[in-house]
């Protein structure tokens, strides 16, 4: 994957510390929760200083891709997902879809978080359908297939398992919580997290 | 209020007087905790300017209104920021020019002793870093030692003292900081000295270093005779300056040993280490004067800035210097290794002249403290 979609690119190339966090803290307000910041800078430090800011502020830091003298930074909001309560009646928890997936490799894992977020951090061979566009890409997804549903709490996967359940799929299972807590193994496109 | 700028070289002051001062240091936590600027009257407070952006009003109650107050940050655009808020809230503060970077890079020189010529010789003080350096001058000429890559501090000091440099060594190949001696070397015409073990892979032209040269700096000879001394890598050599000094590179430091596993082979390096400092260096005289190529704690620092002691009391103080099982000793060091530097690998490789890095990226490598030692 060459491009990492983002619903905001912000443009801090060429300025020093501060502004590049004076900046992402200012574009972070105009975004809605859940959506992806870009944030390109050409401060080294700039790295740091944007990972450790979204901890402390609860935003999540998804990863940097240096591309030259640029780094892309990338930031999703933060939202209040984790509240919602879970509806889906079937999930299974990490561990034992680790399990699975151990005994098996052929199952089907549908991640359901924003593209930028998988892409610096999915388990291998799961399929990338973000939420937002599941209604659309409905077709590329088998419904006698079991589908084990992840996201990064449970919370998207519990809406979309819900979703897919609605249009005719028979074997959906969410995955709690989800890549927040995932200890097995994962793949990043080339980059440094 | 006014804000004020303060220099490294006004904190360096701050040091060696053990003044007090009161550090604001706004860089992230992780950087705070990797390396910080130490004085013994110095207090920290460590919140990232990130989180201040909204205003420094939560924090004013943890910043005493009695005392100099620094901000801190790592090239200080973002101390500026803070202090000037401060400044605002009424408070009076400084913000440190140049950040952490300039006082990365900051080399104050202090003057050691006489030689007994009428030269003299002058350490220079990394203080950020930990880092000591020589210069020995004796008769309009002057010979350079484990120097930084901070060249035109050197070269502009030697100037002023109306000396010309005529040799520069490096008593190893350094894993912790790059070196300037070729550089030095380079500008001055001056005779580049390598050890030649640690140089096989260097691709310049140097002078090899042999244990028994001797090298005579100014007409009235001012020796520095070379003393192979292996264990932090195989060919680290020491110097005795003028029969009084004994400059010890990393092997053997005030308050610690050298580590041998920067090139990677602790366990083989372990027993040269201990033969130079538990044979070789018992057999010099204990008046000799160490001085030695880092100092770990500021609480190395004499009065006067310098990282100097006699060898007789090392022998009798320096922990590593007094384990007489060899077993422990080999335990001591290969099992007790603290991190290792940051960037190490390709530090060694610039200095071997590997790799060819711009100063910015030399920069990025010899961030943070520096750990070459084992106590």
């Amino acid at each position: 994957m060459d491009i990492i979609k983002s619903n905001v690119t912000l443009d801090a190339k060429g300025l020093a510390c501060p502004m590049p966090i004076v900046k992402t803290k200012k574009a972070m307000t105009q975004l809605e929760g859940g959506q992806v910041l870009e944030v390109q800078a050409t401060d080294k430090g700039s790295k740091a200083d944007i990972k450790a800011w979204a901890e402390s502020t609860g935003h999540q830091y998804l990863g940097t891709i240096e591309e030259g003298e640029i780094l892309k930074h990338y930031l999703r909001k933060t939202s209040d997902e984790e509240a919602a309560e879970k509806k889906h009646p079937h999930f299974i928890n990490n561990d034992d879809l680790q399990a699975k997936l151990t005994s098996n490799g052929n199952i089907v894992v549908l991640d359901v978080r924003e593209e930028a977020e998988y892409a610096f951090n999915h388990i291998p061979n799961s399929i990338s359908i973000p939420l937002g566009e599941l209604d659309r890409r409905l077709h590329e997804l088998n419904k006698e297939d079991e589908i084990f549903v992840i996201c990064r709490t449970g919370s998207r996967s519990d809406f979309a398992s819900q979703k897919l359940t609605a249009n005719g799929f028979t074997k959906v299972v969410n995955v709690m919580p989800g890549m927040s807590k995932w200890s097995g193994d994962t793949v990043s496109m080339n980059c440094n997290i | 209020m006014a804000v004020n700028i303060i220099t490294a070289k006004d904190i360096t002051q701050r040091v060696f007087n053990k003044q007090e001062l009161f550090i604001l240091d706004v860089r992230n936590q992780d950087a705070f905790q990797d390396w910080k600027i130490e004085g013994q009257q110095f207090e920290h407070l460590n919140i990232p300017y990130f989180d201040l952006l909204d205003g420094v009003e939560e924090i004013l109650d943890q910043i005493p209104s009695n005392k100099e107050v620094l901000v801190v940050c790592a090239k200080e655009g973002s101390s500026i920021m803070v202090a000037e808020m401060l400044s605002d809230a009424g408070r009076e503060v400084s913000y440190l020019q140049g950040g952490m970077k300039a006082w990365s890079e900051y080399l104050e020189p202090v003057k050691v002793g006489e030689l007994k010529d009428g030269g003299a010789i002058y350490q220079f003080v990394r203080i950020g870093k930990g880092c000591l350096s020589y210069m020995v001058v004796s008769n309009g000429e002057a010979a350079i030692i484990d120097s930084t890559r901070m060249t035109e501090v050197y070269t502009t000091f030697a100037a002023s003292i109306g000396a010309k440099i005529t040799n520069v060594f490096d008593t190893h190949l350094h894993a912790d900081h790059i070196s300037g001696g070729r550089m030095i070397a380079e500008k001055t015409n001056a005779m580049y000295w390598l050890p030649p073990k640690d140089a096989k892979e260097v691709t310049f032209e140097y002078q090899p270093l042999e244990d028994g040269n001797s090298v005579t700096v100014g007409n009235t000879k001012i020796n520095i005779d070379a003393l192979y001394s292996p264990g932090h890598t195989i060919g680290s050599t020491s110097f005795v300056v003028d029969e009084k000094y004994l400059l010890s590179g990393d092997i053997l430091f005030i308050d610690s040993i050298g580590r041998p596993d920067l090139a990677g082979l602790a366990e083989d390096w372990v027993g040269d280490l201990r033969e130079t400092l538990y044979t070789r260096y018992r057999e010099l005289s204990e008046e000799l004067i160490v001085l030695p190529a880092h100092f770990m704690i500021i609480e190395e620092l004499n009065d006067d800035g310098s990282v100097a002691k006699k060898l007789g009391t090392l022998f009798a103080e320096n922990h590593g210097l007094n384990i007489a099982d060899e077993e422990e000793f080999r335990n001591m060091v290969t099992g007790n290794l603290p991190p290792q530097p940051n960037a190490y690998q390709e530090i060694r490789e610039t200095n071997m002249g590997k790799i060819t890095t711009d100063e910015e990226q030399q920069r990025e490598m010899e961030i943070g403290p520096n750990r070459c030692a084992v106590r």
